[in-house]
């Protein structure tokens, strides 16, 4: 069913954490919205540590896959198995419990706070301390409080934002929004991480940013990323494995070299003369 | 002498009253946090919570009996609430949840009086509306001691909320849930448990709020309309803020009060209905998001 790994020499040889055992599986997936068949029948897998993309043009449904993944959707049919554990009735609280952090499309931030409470936001699920424990100051309220700053403030430098801190996130540019989106998927620390077009509507130098800062995660941290993306060129580069979706079935899987010389993916992508 | 004893009676009474502006107000605070939207149910909760109160003492259930069971009964509708009206919504515009709360209010307000009839009921808190007699013998001065002991409930009810909001894992969570429904459900925030909380504590807020000012003015319907006097208090706090819907309320008490005193006589008296509003629109002239709002920024 899934294509054997071959990830690219380059890659294997520096990284960190090496590539492992399925981390997230998705068996026969349908995804209808009335008569619209968004999905149909689409497995493939995610590997630990590793980088895959979903590609494919306009309308293929890619978001939809990734919001099926998160439990933003739920499949008529197919299964989810996420760490040897098929995972019935996902849904986007489940999914951020489980380990599964994400990014949107259109960037949802917590628009009147500033970049570090967005990111403090993050560490939601990391804070236990109840309303007494913080009212009295007792330790464990205390030290998660620094626990989550420096956690905190860790990925503030990571990703190269320290100068924003405290700005609104409404006032900044399109780019660093998208960047403290990340940061704030990054904060609870997740296995897996969701990204959906990260690198929409940048221009090239923010591409490039965001290519190193995904790369630098998955090797710093050794969080498996799901990106979808539009722009080919740079889902080449930086993935491990694609997956290719055409009117919601799956027409290629593979490393990028596989998936490049698919003749399904370039009919799909160039058109077919008729 | 006898005319600063005069003006701090005045002073002291305005401010007390204020208080219990603000306790109503601080209903519309939580549910504007959470959801950002202004629930115009608030009046409607502060009416069902005490007529509700006052229905179980006639039943026979004691003071302290019938309160954990209003409270209880107040949890209830904030959870109806959530699971009704606002679970179907989730992702919606503010608009949208802002029209649901109007039909809200009529709900309960239609409930209210299904369940307990029309009429105008007494609330004997044991604490009577008089002044308190050491002040009034040593100094003069009429202070009620309802107004008191408003007073301090006031200022448990907002120390803890505000600890609530601004330290806690929920203070965070409401933050990001009033923002964006979608993006706090992706980092793992429980939108149903907050929405549940924050209405479950607007109601209870609502009952403190209703019984202080049932114990007033009577149990009746009236009490839904004490919401607009916290309309001013709103603005000029910024309905954001636990600490501005306080100072607000303190200021639209205090000013109202000692304005009536002072100047009502040239206006041929009745100031104290309509000078708040007149402080809300100067407020919204110079300062828009309130004393202690989030300031506004759009980018063009």
């Amino acid at each position: 069913m899934n294509v054997p790994v071959q990830p690219s020499i380059l890659q294997s040889s520096e990284r960190a954490f090496a590539i492992g055992a399925p981390i997230l599986e998705l068996d026969s997936i349908s995804l209808r919205f009335g008569g619209v068949h968004a999905i149909t029948n689409v497995s493939f897998n995610v590997l630990e540590h590793e980088i895959r993309a979903i590609i494919g043009p306009n309308g293929a449904g890619k978001s939809s896959m990734l919001n099926v993944i998160n439990g933003v959707y739920v499949p008529q049919e197919g299964t989810i198995t996420f760490r040897g554990e098929r995972i019935s009735g996902m849904n986007p609280p489940l999914a951020a419990r489980l380990g599964i952090a994400r990014t949107f499309q259109n960037i949802a931030l917590f628009k009147g706070m500033s970049v570090l409470d967005n990111i403090m936001a993050g560490r939601y699920l990391r804070t236990h301390a109840n309303f007494l424990e913080v009212a009295f100051q007792l330790p464990r309220a205390r030290r998660e409080e620094t626990q989550n700053r420096e956690a905190v403030e860790e990925i503030i430098e990571f990703l190269e934002i320290e100068h924003i801190r405290k700005t609104p996130v409404s006032r900044l540019p399109y780019g660093l929004q998208k960047r403290v989106e990340l940061g704030r998927a990054l904060a609870a620390e997740p296995k897996v991480l969701l990204l959906d077009e990260p690198m929409a509507g940048m221009n090239i130098e923010e591409k490039q940013d965001m290519c190193r800062f995904i790369l630098d995660v998955n090797d710093h941290y050794g969080t498996t990323v799901v990106l979808i993306e539009h722009d080919m060129g740079v889902v080449m580069d930086i993935s491990d494995r694609v997956v290719v979706l055409d009117y919601g079935k799956k027409i290629g899987d593979g490393t990028p070299e596989e998936v490049r010389s698919n003749q399904n993916v370039i009919d799909a992508y160039l058109g077919v003369a008729h | 002498m006898g005319d600063i004893f005069f003006f701090v009676e005045v002073l002291v009474a305005g401010l007390l009253s204020g208080v219990m502006y603000a306790l109503v107000a601080l209903g519309f605070v939580l549910i504007y946090k959470a959801s950002s939207v202004f629930n115009f149910a608030q009046g409607a909760m502060v009416f069902l919570a005490v007529l509700s109160f006052v229905g179980f003492m006639e039943l026979g259930l004691p003071f302290w009996a019938a309160l954990p069971v209003t409270i209880g009964m107040m949890v209830l509708v904030g959870m109806a609430t959530e699971r009704f009206v606002l679970r179907p919504l989730v992702s919606q515009t503010e608009e949208t949840l802002l029209m649901a709360t109007i039909g809200l209010a009529f709900v309960i307000e239609g409930l209210a009086q299904f369940l307990w009839g029309v009429d105008v009921r007494n609330l004997d808190l044991g604490i009577h509306d008089e002044p308190i007699g050491w002040v009034m013998d040593t100094t003069g001065m009429l202070i009620s001691q309802l107004d008191i002991m408003a007073g301090v409930v006031a200022g448990i009810m907002v120390t803890a909320l505000a600890l609530l909001f601004s330290r806690t894992k929920v203070g965070r969570g409401l933050r990001a849930v009033a923002d964006d429904h979608t993006a706090a459900l992706s980092i793992g925030i429980p939108l149903k448990h907050i929405w549940m909380l924050v209405w479950a504590t607007a109601g209870v807020v609502a009952l403190v709020a209703g019984m202080l000012w049932g114990a007033r003015s009577g149990v009746q319907f009236a009490l839904v309309w004490v919401a607009l006097k916290a309309l001013p208090v709103l603005i000029i706090g910024g309905f954001t803020s636990v600490p501005g819907v306080i100072v607000a309320g303190l200021l639209v008490g205090a000013s109202e009060k000692v304005v009536e005193v002072y100047f009502g006589p040239y206006f041929g008296g009745g100031v104290e209905v309509w000078f708040p509003y007149i402080l809300a629109v100067l407020f919204l002239l110079i300062r828009p998001e309130g004393l202690f709002g989030e300031k506004i920024i759009r980018r063009v």
